[in-house]
């Protein structure tokens, strides 16, 4: 476990390197990030006053040092447009995000759990039929035209949801639901075929034939088993849904670091947007992590050195 | 394309040997028939088969002007009947008919997702056969990027990318082909780990082959059909994924009719005009459906063991 540890948090290191030249050139695509900063009415002498102050005349490699040593402090400069931290800025959207998100996940979770366990227990039965309608669909639906829908439908003509978010209950109900069903479709399939993997096995038979109850075979036997893959995938999910989080908080206008990225690429706010990038990327890493983490407790089998 | 990609197909498949180009119809006859068993693909490539036939003549069929509009006629509602003919899905707020614009949009689509997978698709499978099979110093440089680049939520990602460059469809289409590499990298690199090992590789390395001949000649055609079943699934992403842009105004721009674009402007008025948001989102979810059922039918093909999983 120990060994595991160190071995991951050296990876992790690496892969924020990694990232952290990404974001570096990715605001340098077009050669000068004034250019992209610079409002068009700036003059040349303007312009070069500017990249003066911002350092850019600089040599790439000497910006560059700047950047990853200011970086490691968490200070990733000034954002232009409110003049104030970038980081800050971040961090009081972050939580909005994250709620949102975990929101999502549980719901998700929970309509793909069941689903997946039901459609694998009853094969080629309707319930196995819907939910793999449910799954294509789900799969192929854009997410914030399930959210526009859902506005026509609950706050347009029912008038019974908010269509925009003012942080009360009520108001998660729609975004969390528009995020959910692309992972609760990809879930219920994992489940799906993690349990009829599982169900095969010699000791589900025995199990069965022990006279334990149905209940207690699928949950403490098969499903305990079936785990593994449905954890991974539920990881990759969960950064699906800060992904997600981007265009689902412009549809309900909610106050969460994905809508701060989408505002401050409209302004060319780009020390807002490296940032914002650099925080999906950590919390990404870090949920990579603990689902490792928890194949360990999931798997004894598994050692890592 | 489905022509093109049953190809691609026939090489893989139990008989080897050179076959005399007459039997065309008797080689591509196995893929029909399996195609024929399988009512989901059927379906699929149906509707691949109508995407790609509107996004080419698309133009020329519509009813209406899909850009220019008639002013009068605006928020008309699906079925609105006037002297110019009937408005099937309804008109938008420069009263342009959806109809024409949802069949005109379909262009973009299928360009961003079939230029785009072949563009992601190369850089993938080649960097990926490069990684897997000569490890070291290349395999390390080109996995680390692939982390780095997915650790970013690929829709961020390109947000971020496209809202730097201003982009147009061109630029998208780039974008989204730069940026989508790294799934197939990292598949096929573990492919190619696999296949490397397997004895017909060191047979050819018995008979005197060289590397690179070993790489094009006999892994190349082994991990192949993994990039065609991902691409398959990918061409969904894209076009999802270029949807989500063109709504965000990070995309493409008008007078470029896209689905997205439709989209965004129909939140503008989703208080009054419902169907201005509701086809083209239809259309979207009908052509991914039909792309992944395709894609399914294609993997059951192409590998006989993923048959029935996920």
């Amino acid at each position: 476990m120990y060994g595991l540890f160190v071995n991951r948090m050296i990876q992790m290191v690496i892969t924020l390197f990694i990232v952290s030249m990404i974001v570096f050139f990715m605001v340098r695509l077009k050669g000068d990030p004034i250019s992209v900063m610079a409002p068009p009415t700036f003059n040349t002498e303007q312009i070069a006053r500017l990249r003066e102050a911002w350092g850019f005349d600089k040599p790439l490699l000497e910006q560059y040092t700047i950047f990853i040593t200011k970086a490691i402090t968490g200070d990733f400069g000034q954002s232009i447009q409110a003049r104030r931290p970038a980081m800050e800025l971040v961090m009081e959207r972050l939580g909005n995000t994250y709620l949102l998100a975990s929101c999502a996940a549980l719901l998700g979770l929970v309509l793909a759990l069941p689903l997946g366990v039901m459609s694998a227990v009853r094969r080629n039965s309707l319930i196995d039929v819907v939910s793999s309608a449910f799954a294509a669909l789900g799969n192929a639906m854009p997410n914030f035209w399930l959210g526009l829908m859902l506005i026509i439908v609950f706050s347009v003509n029912l008038r019974i949801l908010p269509a925009f978010g003012a942080l009360e209950p009520a108001a998660f109900i729609m975004p969390s639901i528009t995020l959910a069903v692309g992972t609760a479709a990809r879930l219920s399939r994992v489940t799906r075929s993690a349990m009829l993997e599982v169900m095969n096995q010699d000791y589900i038979r025995t199990a069965y034939s022990k006279g334990l109850s149905n209940r207690f075979v699928l949950i403490k036997h098969a499903l305990r088993n079936a785990l593994i893959p449905i954890v991974t995938v539920f990881g990759l999910q969960l950064g699906w849904l800060l992904g997600g989080s981007v265009v689902v908080e412009s549809v309900f206008s909610w106050p969460g670091l994905g809508r701060l990225m989408i505002e401050s690429i409209n302004v060319r706010d780009i020390t807002v947007v490296q940032a914002g990038l650099f925080w999906f990327a950590l919390s990404f890493i870090l949920i990579n992590f603990i689902v490792d983490a928890l194949y360990v407790y999931l798997d004894p089998r598994i050692h890592y050195r | 394309m489905s022509v093109e990609t049953e190809k691609k197909v026939i090489p893989i498949p139990q008989i080897g040997g050179k076959r005399e180009p007459e039997s065309n119809r008797r080689r591509l006859s196995p893929l029909w028939a399996s195609l024929r068993r399988s009512p989901v693909g059927m379906i699929g490539l149906g509707i691949v088969c109508l995407l790609l036939f509107l996004a080419v003549f698309g133009s020329l069929i519509v009813p209406h002007d899909p850009v220019d509009g008639n002013l009068r006629a605006r928020f008309m509602p699906p079925g609105f009947t006037s002297e110019a003919g009937v408005n099937l899905l309804g008109t938008d707020q420069l009263g342009r008919d959806i109809f024409s614009r949802i069949i005109v949009g379909s262009t973009v689509s299928v360009m961003v997702g079939v230029v785009s997978v072949l563009i992601a698709g190369s850089i993938g499978v080649l960097l990926g056969l490069l990684a897997g099979f000569f490890g070291g110093w290349v395999d390390n440089v080109v996995m680390r990027i692939a982390d780095g680049l997915l650790s970013i939520p690929f829709i961020i990602l390109v947000v971020a990318v496209s809202g730097i460059l201003s982009a147009g469809l061109g630029t998208l289409i780039l974008i989204l082909g730069l940026t989508g590499w790294v799934t197939y990298a990292r598949v096929i690199r573990g492919e190619v780990l696999k296949v490397r090992e397997m004895e017909y590789v060191i047979a050819a390395y018995a008979i005197g082959q060289s590397r690179v001949r070993v790489m094009l000649n006999h892994i190349l055609p082994n991990v192949i059909s993994t990039a065609i079943i991902l691409a398959a699934s990918q061409v969904g992403v894209t076009i999802l994924a270029e949807s989500s842009l063109s709504f965000l105004g990070l995309g493409v721009k008008s007078p470029t009719v896209t689905w997205g674009l439709m989209l965004a402007d129909g939140r503008q008025y989703i208080n009054s005009a419902w169907w201005m948001t509701t086809f083209p989102g239809i259309a979207i979810t009908i052509t991914v459906l039909g792309v992944a059922f395709l894609g399914d039918w294609l993997r059951d093909v192409l590998d006989p063991n993923m048959r029935g999983r996920g």
